[in-house]
């Protein structure tokens, strides 16, 4: 019982490491392209791309999908975070392969079905999808980078970020705990 | 000498290999670190597991020691790094639904890919319900650009709001999240959970 434990707890990376190559990694960003690491913006790239191709009507209409694909020389694909992020999908999964957690499954506490937890994810991505365009970045472009670079609006996102969910966290405790 | 693609050091075209080698190692430093796992994540909020607050900081704190060496030996011009925008009004309005979004979801979007890529169909759902929110934003965006542009502050950085030096800011950062490792050591002792 004790190996097992031992085994289990070994199985992820050291936090701290974990943070100090993750710096690394920003720092890298920062030095070779003058920005930090982004996740929202590549969906964003995709959804321009996507609605001009089959909505170019209502594309057109929006002020948002507009400005960003003109903007990006009429090539909202060909940005620096489509390409980073389409090496988070590879990093990730070598990542995975090496540690053996390769698997389909839906992650959830015992006390809730599956079902109801694809729900919640689905609600939640929307609600965070939305807000990362609001917020001019998720918690990678806007929290992590921007607090990296000092930036004042970064601090402040990242406060809203994990105070908001601090706060409502009382409430969804049945669905983690 | 940096950021490297500013000064023409490298070409437009290296630069987007680079943010894909690049993105391998968010993608890996994420994953092993245990960012696919919602269940993971959402501890820092109870307090049975604070990884996303040691990572995160830890992060953010290297790499800002990272800037701030570099820019006194002359390695980069920090006035050529991006420095995001405060527009405040959306910066806490869009951190509130980020936030909510968060606590119900379990992931944020990098984290969600990094599920994704190693078979949680939870992280694949969160994805898809990504694009659908930044679809409603950009559909609707003409109801709310007026929240989206207000109260445009420029660039400015912590520092210089608070009145104090970058240094003397980053001292006080590394002592806060210091604070923060302690309490999110103490709170992991305190409210256990079984591993899964």
């Amino acid at each position: 019982m004790t190996e097992t434990k031992e085994v289990k707890k070994t199985k992820y990376l050291n936090p701290y490491l974990g943070g100090v190559l993750l710096g690394l990694v920003l720092l890298s960003a920062n030095f070779i392209a003058g920005r930090g690491l982004g996740a929202s913006g590549a969906i964003k790239s995709t959804i321009v791309a996507t609605m001009t191709t089959v909505a170019p009507v209502a594309s057109e209409k929006s002020g948002f999908i507009k400005e960003f694909r003109e903007s990006h020389g009429g090539k909202p694909m060909k940005t620096w975070l489509v390409f980073e992020m389409l090496g988070v999908l590879v990093g990730g999964f070598i990542s995975g392969a090496l540690a053996g957690r390769l698997k389909f499954k839906v992650e959830h506490s015992p006390k809730i079905t599956s079902r109801k937890r694809l729900f919640l994810a689905l609600t939640g991505g929307a609600l965070f999808g939305f807000g990362s365009q609001l917020g001019r970045g998720c918690t990678s472009g806007a929290a992590l980078s921007g607090m990296a670079v000092l930036s004042l609006g970064g601090f402040i996102t990242m406060m809203a970020i994990f105070g908001t969910a601090y706060a409502l966290a009382y409430f969804f405790r049945k669905n983690w705990i | 000498m940096g950021p490297l693609v500013i000064n023409e050091i490298i070409s437009e075209n290296t630069n987007l290999f680079l943010a894909f080698i690049i993105g391998i190692g968010f993608g890996f430093v994420l994953e092993s670190s245990g960012f696919s796992s919602s269940r993971k994540l959402a501890g820092v909020f109870y307090g049975y597991d604070t990884v996303v607050l040691k990572v995160f900081f830890t992060g953010a704190i290297t790499c800002m020691l990272g800037l701030l060496f570099f820019s006194l030996f002359g390695w980069i011009d920090l006035n050529l790094v991006y420095v995001n925008p405060t527009y405040l009004t959306s910066a806490v309005v869009g951190g509130i639904i980020m936030g909510a979004g968060f606590i119900i979801g379990g992931f944020c979007p990098g984290t969600s890919f990094c599920g994704a890529a190693i078979g949680k169909l939870d992280a694949m759902v969160f994805v898809v319900g990504l694009f659908l929110g930044v679809l409603i934003f950009g559909l609707g965006y003409n109801l709310w650009d007026g929240l989206y542009m207000a109260k445009n502050l420029g660039a400015p950085k912590i520092s210089e709001s608070l009145g104090m030096s970058d240094g003397i800011f980053a001292l006080i950062l590394i002592l806060i999240a210091l604070a923060m490792f302690t309490a999110g050591e103490w709170a992991e002792k305190k409210f256990p959970r079984e591993e899964y």
